[in-house]
């Protein structure tokens, strides 16, 4: 995406200093997702692909719903198909809208090396600003759910933006405008859990009990949230993480071991300058030379060959 | 090329050359490396041109690296065997490190120090280029298992943070050392500096009429 909104970051990737955040009263957004109501039309993915241009190449048929396997650069969106018997006996079809979920705490953007590359707006979206992406993969590493993706033919990393540039406008995003069936709500993410507290309960009058949302704590929350009707298998939705958190070695990385190694290099440079200037240069003395000159005298005499020629042939 | 009179060689020419192309291949890989390691020097990139040309580039210089430094093992590996009087040396290093000469056992071509730079590049380059092809995106993103590629990009940064310690150590030792510099860069040494610094080494050289870097094995030279 683009760098729509410049005065109202959170976070922005691999800078230290407080990035500009005067417009700090803007509300929290959130996507939410009512699993329960899909019917698996994949209306949000065409227009996620027309609303941003996105054009995947024709792939190969592979005997699922999923069309295609897996997200991609051109995929930021991908409805994912799960066939699952309940212990009941029953076949239920759980059909997952998969893509970023804008993580409070975003794992690409700790893991990003590149100074905003990775930005995190005051709404709570995160965006890729794609011309400062250097295509290292880092938040491939950082992602706790798996989302980017690099490009081969240009290098950089993409996913969905939120439609960041919709939202920054007052529009919602384009996969909530086309879904038929209202599974797909944006706002404010307070109003979100709201309304997805009134569709819990709903579910579980009608026999879900397990029903919740899913809005994991291990990332502080996301602002793109799951209704599902068994929140307490998140894994059986095509793999959702039952609790996504940055990884301890992409946190370890990140956090000890970047000082530690500066100050190791900084504490390295700074004892040889000081030996340098207290026991100083290791020079070699007449005295050294004199009884070299003397060894190899010695070694003339005894020897047999007295025209030693040292150091005349070419190696 | 030819050496002054009277001076010893202390590296053969090509052993130079791979030592210089070593040399620059791990500067630059330290300058990218560095910069995509902590924020606060990622202006580094500037220097390749942009971060794309950094990250794009800095793998390529590992493979070159990884070739160069081959070629240093199979020239040094003989003379970076641990000897008995390497523990010797170590045991006096508090006299070493203060410039006293008495007392410090004669060493060979190469003192304990030096062995130790050598060992620890020996095993911190292949371990560094394995675990930079795991993370090589470009290549092998799709290799390795995200979890594995996690695993090897906090462990390359920190091998890389050791190999640059161990090469501050080394860069500072050829400062400190008065005449090494130009037994890497003219590949020369004087008589006095041999006795100085590497007494048996030019004890070797002496007994066999070798004007280095090797003592003569053939048996004609050493009547």
């Amino acid at each position: 995406m683009s760098n729509l909104q410049s005065q109202d970051y959170i976070r922005i990737s691999a800078t230290t200093i407080t990035p500009p955040s005067a417009r700090s009263t803007e509300d929290q957004v959130a996507k939410l997702i009512d699993v329960t109501r899909c019917i698996g039309c994949k209306a949000c993915q065409a227009a996620c692909m027309e609303w941003n241009n996105l054009r995947d190449p024709v792939g190969e048929f592979e005997g699922t719903y999923d069309n295609p396997l897996d997200l991609d650069p051109h995929t930021w969106t991908l409805m994912k198909f799960t066939e699952y018997e309940n212990p009941k006996g029953d076949l239920e079809w759980l059909i997952r809208k998969d893509g970023c979920m804008h993580c409070e705490d975003p794992g690409c953007l700790k893991a990003c090396p590149a100074p905003g590359a990775i930005v995190q707006y005051a709404n709570g979206i995160v965006d890729f600003i794609s011309e400062n992406c250097i295509g290292c993969g880092y938040c491939v590493k950082g992602c706790p759910f798996d989302i980017p993706r690099v490009s081969e033919v240009d290098h950089k990393s993409y996913k969905c933006t939120l439609c960041s540039d919709r939202v920054a406008v007052g529009l919602e995003p384009a996969c909530v405008k086309a879904c038929p069936t209202g599974a797909i709500m944006f706002g404010s993410k307070t109003d979100m859990k709201d309304w997805a507290g009134e569709r819990i309960v709903d579910l579980k009058s009608r026999g879900f009990e397990n029903a919740g949302l899913y809005d994991p704590p291990g990332v502080s929350g996301t602002h793109v949230m799951y209704v599902l009707h068994h929140a307490d298998k998140p894994q059986l939705y095509a793999g959702l993480p039952e609790n996504p958190k940055i990884s301890a070695l992409v946190e370890f990385w990140k956090g000890l071991v970047k000082p530690l190694a500066l100050g190791g290099i900084a504490f390295g440079v700074v004892a040889g300058f000081f030996h340098w200037i207290t026991a100083g240069p290791n020079e070699v003395q007449p005295e050294d030379e004199a009884e070299a000159e003397h060894l190899l005298a010695s070694k003339n005499r005894s020897g047999p060959d007295p025209s030693r020629s040292v150091a005349e042939e070419t190696p | 090329m030819s050496y002054p009179k009277g001076t010893i060689i202390r590296n053969s020419t090509p052993a130079r050359i791979n030592h210089w192309l070593t040399a620059a291949c791990f500067v630059l890989l330290t300058l990218s490396g560095l910069a995509m390691f902590d924020p606060l020097l990622f202006w580094l990139s500037n220097l390749f041109g942009s971060g794309q040309w950094m990250r794009a580039v800095h793998p390529w210089i590992g493979v070159v690296l990884l070739l160069s430094y081959c070629g240093l093992i199979i020239q040094y590996w003989r003379d970076n065997i641990w000897r008995r009087e390497d523990l010797d040396w170590m045991l006096a290093i508090d006299k070493v490190i203060v410039n006293e000469e008495e007392g410090v056992p004669e060493i060979g071509r190469l003192n304990a120090g030096q062995k130790f730079v050598f060992w620890s590049m020996t095993l911190l380059v292949p371990a560094l280029f394995v675990t930079g092809l795991v993370i090589w995106e470009y290549y092998f993103g799709s290799a390795t298992s995200i979890e594995t590629q996690r695993i090897a990009l906090l462990l390359h940064s920190m091998m890389a943070i050791a190999a640059i310690l161990v090469w501050i150590v080394h860069v500072y030792a050829a400062i400190w050392v008065r005449g090494s510099m130009r037994g890497m860069t003219q590949g020369y040494v004087t008589p006095g500096w041999a006795w100085r610094h590497h007494r048996k080494w030019f004890r070797s050289l002496v007994a066999t009429n070798s004007s280095g870097p090797h003592p003569n094995t053939d048996r004609s030279a050493q009547k």
